[in-house]
This record gives C-alpha cells, sequence and structure tokens, in this order.
C-alpha cells in the first residue's frame, strides 16, 4: 500500500524479536553467534524440506489444483518435522559444543547454561522463519496498491505481519521447552512439541478466516509462554518480583 | 521463484487462500500453483499505447507523467457534464478518467487540462469502429515551413483563404500534464470496467466506498522545455555514460530514376533534365506508433510506386529525353522533414542533381477516389509559380506538399494531385482511425489471406486509374514518344497487393517474396507510419525494396556476387545498388527462389538541416525532437483509505511499547 503499511507491519513483526535481540543478545558475541548458527540450521531444514516438494510439484501435473494443493500440505508437514529434526540436531551439536567452550573459557564453567542456549537458539529459529515468512509480503507492501482485486480480504498484510510475530515468538517458546525436555530426558515434550507446530500449522491453513486462525494461534502462544516460563525455573515468586522491579538471577526468559 | 516457493512452504501461512484464489488465473501463468504477493495486487495491462512528448524549437507537445508514474482513482466518464465529479464533486481526487472516444473532444480535454490537480491521467478507449471525424491534427498542417509566409503570399499564408483540415482539433499539439494512454476495447478493458463499477460507484449520492479501484500510468518523458534545451543536455558529458534525453525525427528518404545516376558524383549536371515525381510515406497520430495513413500517405505512394512500374517497360523501349526521378519523402508531417532535406542537399552539393536540373515536380497527395476532373488538367497545365487552377475562376494556394519545400528554394513548375478541391476530404486526417475502412478496403469475408492478397478491391482499381493516368503525364513531361502514350498502363494487381500489403498484413507471401532474408521479422500486421526516431522504419524498406523490384531487373548474380558486385565487368555499385531478395517458394519446395536485383534505387538521410547546421531553434527547419523515456507502462490494483493505513501505524506503536517495556523491566 505505502509506506506507512510497510513500516507497520514490519514492527508488528519484527519488533519484539529485534528488541530482544538488542536487549538481551547483543551484547554477548557467543549469543550472537549461536543466534545465527540456530538461523542457519533453520535455513537447512527448510531448503531441504522445500527440495522435497519442489521436486514433487515438478514430477506432477501442474494444473491439477486440488493434487497441487495436497502436494503443499504434505510438503508443509515434511517441512514442520524436519524443522523439529533440526532442533534437535542443534541441540546435540550445542552440547557437544558447551563441553569445547567450557575448555577454552575464563571462568570456570561453560560460559552458557543451557538454558541460556535454548532461548537463543529458538530465538534464531523465530527470527530465520519470521524473515523468510514476511520479507516477500513486505516488499510488495511497499507500492501503491493492496490486495483485494482478486477477492482477498483487504487486512492480508496486517494478518501476515500478525501471524508472523506469533510464529517468531513461539519458535522461541519451543526451543526453550525443547532443550529443557531433551535435557530432561523426557521425551514426551518433544512429541508435544512437534503436535503443537503441527497444529499451529493446520491453523494457518484456515486464512483468510482470520478468527479462526490468528485467535487460536495467540492463544497457543500465551499458553507455550506460560509452560516455557515454568519450565525455565521461573515461578510465581519471580513474577511479583518483576512487579516490584527486584532483579532475579533465575530469570532468562521473557 | 526460490523465495516463493519458500515462502510457501514456512509456514503454510497463507498457502491455501493463494491457491483459491490462483483458480481465477487472471494475468498470471498457471505454471507454479503459489502466486507471489503482487499477482493478488497488482494486474498488468499490456494492450496500451501511451502518447508520448515530441519537442520543436519552441514549445513541447504531448503528455507527460511523473517519474514514479501517476495514480488516480478510476471514473468511467458518462458524458461530459459528469466531469464534474472528477473536477469538482468527487471526494477522492486525483482521478484517473476513463473516456469513450466520442467523448475524446477538445472540450473535454482541455477542461481536464485546466484542473490538472485532481486529474491524475486519461485513458481512452478506441473501438474498432471509426466515430464519423476525428482529426487531432491542427487545422493548417506545417503553417510555417511552407512556401507561403508573411513575405510570400501573406493572404495565402496561414490558411488565411482555405483551412486545409477543418475538423482538426488540435489535440496532438497540446501539452498535456498527464499521461493519456489508449486501450483497445478487449476483455482488459472490460475488467477495468469491472473493477469500476464494483468498488468505484457512487451508492444513492455518498461517497464510495475505500478500498477503491485504481490506476497508475508510467510515462515518464526526459526532455522538458523545446528542442534546443533538449539538445544541450545531450551534450552534457559528465559521466561515463552521458544520458541522452531527446533524438531527431527522422529516418531515410527513398529514391529511385529511370536512368541510373553514378552515386558518388555530385552537384549540377550538365544538361541533365530531370521531371520528380515525389509522394510521403509517413503519417502520424495523438498516439505514439499507432498511425496508419490509409488517405492521408498510403494512398498517394502506392499509386506512385504503380505508377513507376507501369513506366518500365516503355522506357526502356524508348526511353524519354528527360530522366524521371521518383522520391518519397519521409517526415513530412513533421513540417517536411525530408522534402527540405533533399532540398537542402541539392542546394549544397549533396544530391546527384542540383535545382537547376529540374524541371518540374509532380507530387501526388492525398488520393482516394478517381480524379479525372482536375487530371484532364495536367497534359495542359504547364503550371505557373505553384498555383493548381481547379476551376479558372478560383486560384488557391498549395495544399500541404512537399512541393512548397521546393518552391521555397527557387521558382519550378510544379503539380499536386490530390482528391480535395479546398479542405481535406479525409475526415480522419492524421489520426488512428485514417485506416483501411477509410478508403473502403473490404473484402468478402469467405476469402483467406492469400486470397485477399489477390482480390482486386474497388479502391484499388481507382488508384490503378490514377497511376495510369500520372505515367502517362510523366512520361509525356519527360519527352517521351508520344505515340506510345497509351500503351502505359498500370496494373490492378500490383496496387491490391500493395494496399493489402500496407494496410492489412504486411507479412504476406508478396512482400515476403522481395524483401531482404534479414528483413523478413520486421513484417507483421499494418505497418505503423510514424517517422520515429529509429532510422529504421518499415515502409522505408518496404517502399525501396518495392521500388527495386517494380522498376529494377533480375539478375543472375549469386548472393556473394550480389554483395560485391564490382568485381564483375559489367555491374558498378556506383550506378545501381544490388539488393539480394527473398524470392518466391516453388509450389514444390520448401527453399525460396532467392535471387539479385539491381536497381538504380538509393536511400538518402531524412534528418532535419536544422540538426545538421546545429540551429535548432531555426525557423526556416523542421526542428521536431522525440523525447526519451525508461519505460512505459499500466496497472491497475485497489487502493485502500489512508484511515486503515493509520490504524496500522498506530497499533504497531502500541505493540511496540508494550513489548519493549515488558523486556526492559
Amino acid at each position: 500500500m505505502t509506506a506507512a503499511v510497510f513500516f507497520g507491519c514490519a514492527f508488528i513483526a519484527f519488533g519484539p524479536a529485534f528488541s530482544l535481540f538488542i536487549f538481551t543478545i547483543a551484547k554477548d558475541p557467543l549469543r550472537v553467534i549461536i543466534l545465527i548458527a540456530g538461523a542457519f540450521f533453520w535455513l537447512v531444514s527448510l531448503l531441504l524440506s522445500s527440495l522435497v516438494w519442489f521436486i514433487a510439484t515438478k514430477a506432477t501435473n501442474a494444473q491439477d489444483l486440488t493434487l497441487q494443493k495436497n502436494l503443499l500440505i504434505f510438503g508443509s508437514i515434511f517441512s514442520v518435522i524436519l524443522q523439529e529434526v533440526f532442533r534437535f540436531g542443534y541441540y546435540r551439536l550445542l552440547r557437544k559444543a558447551n563441553e569445547g567452550l567450557a575448555a577454552i573459557s575464563e571462568e570456570d564453567g561453560p560460559p552458557l547454561s543451557v538454558r541460556e542456549m535454548a532461548y537463543v537458539a529458538g530465538l534464531g529459529f523465530g527470527i530465520m522463519s519470521g524473515a523468510f515468512s514476511m520479507i516477500n509480503t513486505l516488499s510488495d507492501s511497499l507500492g501503491p496498491g493492496t490486495v483485494g482485486m482478486f477477492g482477498d480480504s483487504q487486512y492480508y498484510f496486517i494478518t501476515s505481519a500478525l501471524m508472523t510475530l506469533a510464529l517468531t515468538m513461539l519458535h522461541t517458546f519451543w526451543g526453550v521447552v525443547f532443550f529443557e525436555g531433551c535435557e530432561r530426558k523426557r521425551w514426551w515434550v518433544i512429541a508435544v512439541v512437534l503436535c503443537v507446530h503441527l497444529m499451529v500449522f493446520s491453523l494457518s491453513l484456515l486464512n483468510p478466516f482470520y478468527v479462526g486462525s490468528i485467535l487460536p494461534v495467540y492463544a497457543i502462544m500465551l499458553l507455550m509462554a506460560v509452560w516455557a516460563f515454568f519450565s525455565s525455573g521461573g515461578s510465581l515468586h519471580n513474577i511479583t518480583l518483576l512487579w516490584t522491579c527486584r532483579k532475579s538471577n533465575a530469570e532468562t526468559s521473557s | 521463484m526460490c523465495s516463493n516457493m519458500v515462502r510457501c512452504l514456512g509456514d503454510g501461512n497463507t498457502s491455501l487462500q493463494k491457491l483459491a484464489t490462483s483458480i481465477v488465473f487472471f494475468f498470471c501463468l498457471s505454471d507454479v500453483s503459489c502466486n507471489s504477493v503482487e499477482q493478488k495486487i497488482y494486474v498488468e495491462l499490456n494492450n496500451t499505447v501511451p502518447c508520448v512528448r515530441l519537442l520543436n524549437a519552441t514549445h513541447q507537445i504531448g503528455c507527460q507523467s511523473s517519474i514514479s508514474g501517476d495514480t488516480g482513482v478510476i471514473h468511467v466518464l458518462e458524458s461530459e457534464e459528469d466531469l464534474e465529479w472528477p473536477l469538482s464533486k468527487g471526494p477522492n481526487p486525483p482521478y484517473m478518467v476513463l473516456l469513450e472516444s466520442s467523448l475524446f473532444t477538445r472540450s473535454i480535454m482541455m477542461k481536464m487540462k485546466n484542473e490538472s490537480n485532481r486529474v491524475a491521467g486519461v485513458a481512452v478507449v478506441v473501438p474498432n469502429t471509426s466515430p464519423p471525424e476525428f482529426s487531432p491534427h491542427t487545422t493548417c498542417p506545417n503553417e510555417n515551413t511552407g512556401v507561403y509566409s508573411d513575405n510570400y503570399g501573406p493572404n495565402l499564408a496561414h490558411c488565411n483563404t482555405t483551412v486545409w483540415n477543418p475538423r482538426g482539433n488540435g489535440l496532438s499539439y497540446e501539452e498535456f500534464d498527464f499521461p493519456v494512454f489508449s486501450l483497445k476495447e478487449d476483455n482488459e478493458t472490460e475488467f477495468i470496467k469491472q473493477c469500476y463499477l464494483d468498488h468505484n460507484r457512487a451508492v444513492n449520492g455518498s461517497a464510495p466506498q475505500y478500498p477503491l479501484c485504481a490506476m497508475q500510468l508510467f510515462s515518464h518523458m526526459h526532455a522538458v522545455t523545446n528542442t534546443p534545451t533538449c539538445m544541450r543536455r545531450n551534450d552534457i558529458n559528465f559521466s561515463i555514460n552521458p544520458e541522452m534525453v531527446c533524438d531527431p525525427l527522422g529516418d531515410y528518404n527513398v529514391w529511385g530514376s529511370i536512368r541510373p545516376y553514378n552515386d558518388t558524383v555530385f552537384g549540377h549536371k550538365e544538361n541533365e533534365s530531370v521531371v520528380i515525381a515525389a509522394a510521403r510515406l509517413d503519417s502520424r497520430a495523438f498516439f505514439w506508433e499507432v498511425s496508419t495513413g490509409a488517405e492521408g500517405s498510403v494512398s498517394g505512394f502506392v499509386t506512385l510506386l504503380a505508377a513507376a512500374q507501369a513506366l518500365r517497360e516503355v522506357t526502356h523501349e524508348a526511353p524519354p529525353t528527360r530522366n524521371i526521378l521518383f522520391a518519397f519523402f519521409q517526415g513530412e508531417t513533421f513540417d517536411y522533414i525530408g522534402s527540405s532535406r533533399m532540398v537542402y542537399d541539392m542546394e549544397n552539393g549533396k544530391f546527384v542533381i542540383d535545382l537547376d536540373n529540374i524541371h518540374s515536380v509532380l507530387e501526388i497527395g492525398q488520393v482516394r477516389t478517381c480524379v479525372k476532373n482536375l487530371v484532364n488538367n495536367l497534359q495542359s497545365s504547364t503550371a505557373g509559380l505553384g498555383f493548381l487552377l481547379v476551376e479558372p475562376n478560383v486560384s488557391q494556394p498549395l495544399p500541404p506538399s512537399s512541393l512548397q519545400r521546393f518552391l521555397r528554394a527557387q521558382p519550378i513548375p510544379g503539380i499536386v494531385l490530390a482528391d480535395h478541391e479546398s479542405a481535406f476530404n479525409n475526415r480522419y486526417y492524421e489520426s488512428f482511425y485514417d485506416n483501411a475502412a477509410n478508403l473502403n478496403l473490404t473484402y468478402p469475408s469467405d476469402l483467406s489471406p492469400e486470397e485477399q492478397l489477390e482480390f482486386v478491391t474497388h479502391t484499388a482499381e481507382s488508384l490503378t486509374d490514377v497511376a495510369t493516368v500520372v505515367a502517362r503525364a510523366l512520361y509525356k513531361q519527360a519527352g517521351g514518344d508520344e505515340s506510345r502514350v497509351n500503351t502505359i498502363k498500370a496494373d490492378p494487381k500490383i496496387v491490391t497487393q500493395m494496399l493489402y500489403g500496407f494496410l492489412v498484413s504486411s507479412n504476406n507471401s508478396w512482400f515476403q517474396a522481395v524483401m531482404a532474408p534479414e528483413l523478413k521479422n520486421i513484417l507483421s500486421d499494418p505497418p505503423e507510419y510514424y517517422v520515429g526516431v529509429a532510422m529504421s522504419s518499415t515502409p522505408t524498406r518496404l517502399v525501396q525494396y518495392l521500388l527495386a523490384n517494380l522498376t529494377g531487373a533480375a539478375t543472375n548474380l549469386t548472393q556473394s556476387q550480389c554483395q560485391k558486385p564490382d568485381e564483375l565487368p559489367n555491374e558498378s555499385r556506383q550506378m545501381y545498388s544490388y539488393l539480394w531478395v527473398q524470392g518466391i517458394v516453388p509450389p514444390n519446395s520448401t527453399e525460396r527462389d532467392s535471387f539479385c536485383v539491381r536497381a538504380s534505387v538509393r536511400l538518402t538521410k531524412a534528418v532535419s538541416p536544422a540538426f545538421e547546421l546545429g540551429e535548432y531553434a531555426s525557423k526556416d527547419y523542421s526542428t521536431w525532437t522525440e523525447s526519451r523515456w525508461k519505460f512505459i507502462k499500466a496497472r491497475i490494483f485497489l487502493v485502500a483509505s489512508r484511515d486503515l493505513e493509520v490504524k496500522l501505524q498506530s497499533s504497531s506503536r502500541i505493540h511496540i511499547c508494550l513489548i519493549n517495556y515488558s523486556c526492559v523491566a
């Protein structure tokens, strides 16, 4: 539409992730490295899953719309599974790296706790996922026109931005919960994260029925936020401390 | 492509929605099931023709858009009173006004020009049938560069005696600071009108609700003010790639003669007397490159080509005393570019003959029907200083014609042949409606294109009669044998084939046969006759090759000999031009029978002398230039209201504040 829509949607989609980056990650170079590596892992998972989808679409009849739609759904499910696999792979990599980092650091013990790495890795996944979701739409929102000529809703841009924001945050929370689950050897946590991810994906298929897709996704995000908070060691006591502006060492996630 | 795929896969965000809408498949390729967001928003319009900017010594004419395109809410104009809505009453300016061709009049365009801050642009829908009359040219074409001026025949200058083009509304010579595009009557235009009906109609007098259907036109022209300014800016050499902003209009003149001239010997030739037969090649329209010029120019030069062919045999057997030179001038619409250049070359010894060698000039202007009355006078009129005596009691100025430029230099006897006594009979002079239908060129509906090529129409028969008379008159003027005059006859088959090729489709078997192999791809549906700046106009090439085939001789030379004829004893490139043409396809073969044509047909540059001399503000010569541009396109889309945009911005700001507070605290 115009610059107003462009900046509005960009801030909605990336504002929180960006401020999280500035306030919690940017000062520590090790966190930055883990963030970027996490983003890279997500990217590789997407590349591999998109290869599968691309081959499938090229091998079949492009005119058959139902088939193409089903292929897209299949491809997306495959991508979700692959993302979680890569998250697990990243966890294993970070655990191995932690020992090496502990050896070379000046302090006693590893420089980053697993919980910190979980948060940073999750945020890395989330930022890259958000970028790939939103950048294409954002660039088209700069022009003078808006969506709607062919019957789409005119709230396309803002709902895309809201969805991207939810997904970024969800990836962060999933990262925290997932790594904690792997740490404690609670394998059911991995299965739950995978199922929630698939549920979010299937809710997004309800677009443009935005009431049915955005509201449940945000509800899930809040639930995940609560779970991540408690699984990373937070408690109600910490929340009361927050409101009385006293710092607590245990607080690591937002 | 990759990012589109990835987008769709990443979170399955709106993949389903995109698939649902891609069923509409209006203007996108159905190869990939994943449409990009751009295809949801914009619909590109592909069959549009812009109006471009032209400049001369003192003015700029034509249309201009801003550099990032002009966007306006579409309004389909229903009548002249409906203009109130875009110009004053409508609540969502600026408007993009869509006009039917019946409303494309001077009064409506002038009103919009005066309120141009509320008008973003104009789109004109051009129908397939022509209106009763329409001429966007001025009433007095080329009034400042003819032979009549305040010093010479002031009562005849500036159309004081005869207004040549009374129907002219002068729109082509107005300056508009918004873009004006033309659309055809096809599915795209229907889509635009449907979009307007769906979104932009006011319900019960209240303002229409957002989102509204809008159109954006890009036609940003680089040149401004006038020719001296843009030529000066062409010369600025600050960077390695200097940006040119305008180019002079021009192309090539085609000339051919009965007896060949040595192309390297210029200037006056002793004891040489030449009869010049002239016609013009070009025409123009309001929009860029859609001029068809059927009655305005095609009829004239087709007649001259037929006359040249008719004279071929008799001039070989009984050559006349004087030489006959057939000249086809380009750029005559724009203040006589071609003829002024030829006269300039003759005056300065840069042409094979000079003005003193000219015995008389016969020009073919607009001819349509049988002009027996006028033509009977041809034999007897030796012609004075350019007055064409139609009826003995009326003395009349010459119509706008190349002859005027010859007379401006030197008094030469001359005649202009035309189908109008005073004002033009052509109802569509220099407009995009001057097409085959204007000449009543109709074919029975059950003929294939090849059969249409051969079918002799009434128009062709009339023009053949004119060509016959012209050929006979030329032969007599050139001092040929009187007894042979009646054997000269133009061939109606050739005339009808030429009319078909120049006005209906130039990609036919005959034109393919006479053209060179490397030029066969420039043939398409009717060629257009705007002179342009690229020096590669299709009609010029076609006329060159046709004249060569019709007046020249086929030789036995091979292709390599045709390119280097000087190695052979009897051939000389200085006297003739050698053209390798495709030839016809024999019945039982797929290979063309190509051969080498030897003809005394040449091209000479037709760029105004003003550009050779550097006198860009010249009053004597044509100074027309065409502006350059980067790209020209048009598209439609929906625009949202400003309220929604503001809401988005404010909500995003609140959002960020909340998040940041929670992070920092």
